[in-house]
């Protein structure tokens, strides 16, 4: 019951954000959904790391230990990203757009909230195809002839993976036929060992290649820099920190089924995938001209590094694997509010125009610096502890190779942005780039900042024992 | 009973090849109103297979699907794009394509006979004679891609992707006729809603780009003037 009350709190916003009764019921009705549903997916997150069910309609809507982190990631970053929207997009002065832009905004969180719920891959796909559609209108909302190239790009490239995922969902069906177990992914687990490996291998060849379009893995990655710089800020955050995530969820379900098989070497794939995308976009970080991108380049780096420890394999490297997407999550999100505050702070997205921007404009110039520095994985906050997780766990398995490589590119990244941080903001600002009058950040942006940063102070130095025992139930799930 | 499942076999096999020629269609015609036509054809002969393994597997719920698959593909999802995408755009002849058409059509026919050993890979059809529709579906689904790679207007990038799906669906029904009907009805209302949304963003690139020449979109890239 509380799965639907989860999923109907954004889908009722959605409606009364597309009322015509003032400007400011839209933001009100998003975040107050928004903030329920934080409450709770919580206390639904919490009854699983406990060790009990949560369950819908069997076999159709369940909630296990990899989809409770998933939704409560998707959660939080909703109500942050809802509450950045309120001063960032209230610039907007036709109340239409603005309307829509709540409606959709309520429509994709929705689409998020429910993959991790549904347990039933057709349903599944269906779901990340609408989390895919309902984003479009979002990167396109600023209309201009970049923002709609972007959407364009986007889509086009995006759905057609989605397409080509669909035959892997269909092939994965014709795995039903070796037993009698339930089309779900505990029923795959179980079946698996009784599949015939090529059913099981060519469905996941097809879905990773179909959804690794949706996810930015490198070669299909080249829309997400677009969509992720042209998108309004706090739909930037949402899509690199929560929807690449939900669609790397799905990939991430056929770890334990192709283990669980025990013919196929799942590990290898996950691991060279991953491998190809870090190493891609930490150079592609070192040469990007706009700060947004940096940001995005950063996001498929990140997508690779949790494949890269999925594949590692042993409880160690998945709980560092889902320890990442958590960190991720909330890191990125944070720089994504940090890029949208400089962003109304001095009005251009160009690193090269950007000097002394802790002068122009204190609050974003602390922000970009925490975030980029945070999202690099520098000690002690929280993404240098997964990432030094991964670390330990890849050598205790003897990959050496593999983290040798990830190590290289890990620290070719952290240079990279912090060479483009460091030009940003510090030194002379530009006299063409200080403004006139002084700006005025919105107070809801201000408060984002505080909101969405502290966590990852916090995670730094300590980790909630509630926090520790959903990683542990999400990490088994990975294990299957 | 025999000669009569023959018959649906067989009827099928022509279905396949009415499918393999729309996707050839698409590769092959200039025109954007050819290319609706030919996506028409294609999805009937889809609907036409759906039927057919409905009758010849005994797996009535496939007969909603057809249903369904016929009133929103050929029928709905062409309205849609008429509806939103300008008339001028629809009369247009492309003449911007990456590669000729003669070009294009030999890469057609060697993606095909990879389909054809790639159907290997994929598990074997669920009856006999939903045999044909792997490699056929697996065919749709390569050249649907091609197309997409090669056209550069926004309606025949948007209708690839429809073929891509189209031969997804052409190789799943048989390899699965039996998919829960909730999922099999989710598809087509998912391309309902791509049409609609990727309609309207035509209409908005028209607007704002001044064109639907979709290949000429390049000014996102890196180190791209300001």
């Amino acid at each position: 019951m509380t799965l639907f009350v989860i999923l109907a709190l954004p889908l009722i916003a959605a409606i009364v954000s597309a009322l015509p009764l003032g400007r400011k019921l839209a933001p009100s009705a998003t975040l107050l959904a928004a903030v329920a549903s934080v409450c709770l997916v919580g206390r639904a997150a919490l009854t699983v790391a406990a060790g009990h069910r949560v369950v819908a309609v069997p076999d159709w809507v369940e909630l296990d230990g990899l989809g409770a982190l998933i939704l409560l990631l998707v959660a939080v970053v909703g109500t942050t990203a809802a509450l950045f929207s309120w001063g960032y997009i209230a610039r907007e002065e036709n109340s239409r757009h603005l309307r829509q832009y709540y409606a959709n905004y309520n429509l994709f969180v929705f689409s998020m909230l429910a993959v991790p719920m549904l347990v039933e891959p057709a349903l599944v796909w269906t779901a990340v195809e609408l989390t895919t559609i309902f984003a479009i209108y979002l990167v396109a909302f600023d209309n201009t002839p970049e923002a709609v190239e972007a959407a364009w790009k986007y889509s086009i490239l995006t759905i057609m993976g989605g397409a080509m995922a669909l035959l892997g969902f269909i092939v994965l069906f014709h795995a039903m036929r070796f037993g009698n177990e339930p089309f779900t992914w505990a029923g795959l687990v179980k079946l698996a060992p009784k599949v015939s490996p090529e059913v099981l291998e060519s469905a996941f060849l097809l879905i990773l290649i179909g959804f690794g379009a949706k996810v930015g893995l490198v070669p299909l990655h080249t829309w997400l820099p677009d969509a992720h710089s042209q998108a309004p800020s706090p739909i930037c955050a949402l899509l690199s920190g929560v929807k690449t995530t939900v669609v790397l969820y799905v990939i991430l379900r056929f770890v334990p089924i192709l283990n669980a098989s025990g013919r196929i070497n799942v590990d290898r794939w996950a691991i060279i995938v991953g491998l190809i995308s870090v190493g891609i976009a930490a150079f592609l970080i070192l040469q990007v001209t706009d700060y947004k991108r940096l940001f995005a380049f950063s996001t498929v780096e990140h997508m690779g590094i949790i494949l890269v420890a999925a594949g590692l394999g042993g409880a160690a490297a998945h709980y560092g694997a889902v320890y990442q997407i958590l960190n991720h999550s909330l890191t990125k999100s944070f720089c994504f509010f940090a890029a949208g505050t400089t962003l109304l702070a001095v009005d251009t997205r160009q690193i090269a125009d950007l000097r002394g921007l802790i002068r122009t404009s204190p609050i974003a110039g602390v922000a970009l610096l925490f975030g980029g520095i945070a999202i690099a994985g520098a000690p002690p906050l929280a993404v240098f502890l997964s990432e030094f997780s991964i670390f330990r766990s890849g050598i205790a398995g003897q990959h050496y190779i593999a983290i040798g490589l990830l190590a290289i590119f890990i620290i070719v990244a952290f240079f990279g942005i912090l060479h483009h941080l460091n030009s940003m903001v510090f030194g002379e600002p530009m006299p063409q780039a200080t403004p006139m009058t002084p700006v005025h950040l919105p107070l809801s942006s201000v408060l984002t900042l505080i909101l969405a940063g502290a966590p990852i102070v916090i995670l730094g130095l300590y980790m909630p024992s509630f926090l520790h025992r959903i990683l542990q139930t999400a990490a088994q799930g990975l294990a299957g | 009973m025999g000669t009569w499942l023959a018959l649906v076999a067989s009827l099928n096999g022509l279905a396949a090849g009415a499918f393999l020629l729309g996707a050839f269609g698409l590769l092959a015609t200039r025109q954007m109103l050819g290319c609706v036509r030919f996506f028409r054809l294609q999805s009937l002969a889809l609907v036409a297979s759906i039927f057919l393994i409905a009758i010849g597997m005994r797996v009535p719920d496939l007969i909603a699907v057809a249903l369904l698959d016929l009133a929103i593909k050929p029928l709905l999802i062409p309205w849609l794009l008429r509806r939103y995408v300008r008339e001028e755009l629809f009369r247009r002849r492309e003449i911007d394509q990456l590669l000729n058409i003669p070009t294009s059509l030999v890469i057609g026919l060697t993606l095909t006979l990879t389909a054809y050993f790639l159907a290997g890979v994929l598990p074997p059809a669920a009856g006999a004679m939903g045999n044909i529709n792997v490699p056929i579906g697996l065919a749709g689904l390569l050249l649907g891609a091609y197309t997409l790679a090669v056209r550069r207007e926004a309606v025949p990038q948007l209708i690839g992707i429809f073929a891509i799906e189209n031969g997804s669906l052409f190789a799943g029904i048989a390899i699965a006729p039996r998919l829960p009907l909730v999922a099999e009805m989710a598809f087509p209302f998912d391309m309902l809603i791509i049409a609609l949304v990727i309609g309207i963003l035509t209409r908005i690139t028209h607007e704002r780009v001044g064109t639907t020449r979709v290949g000429a979109l390049a000014t996102l890239r890196e180190g791209a003037p300001k």
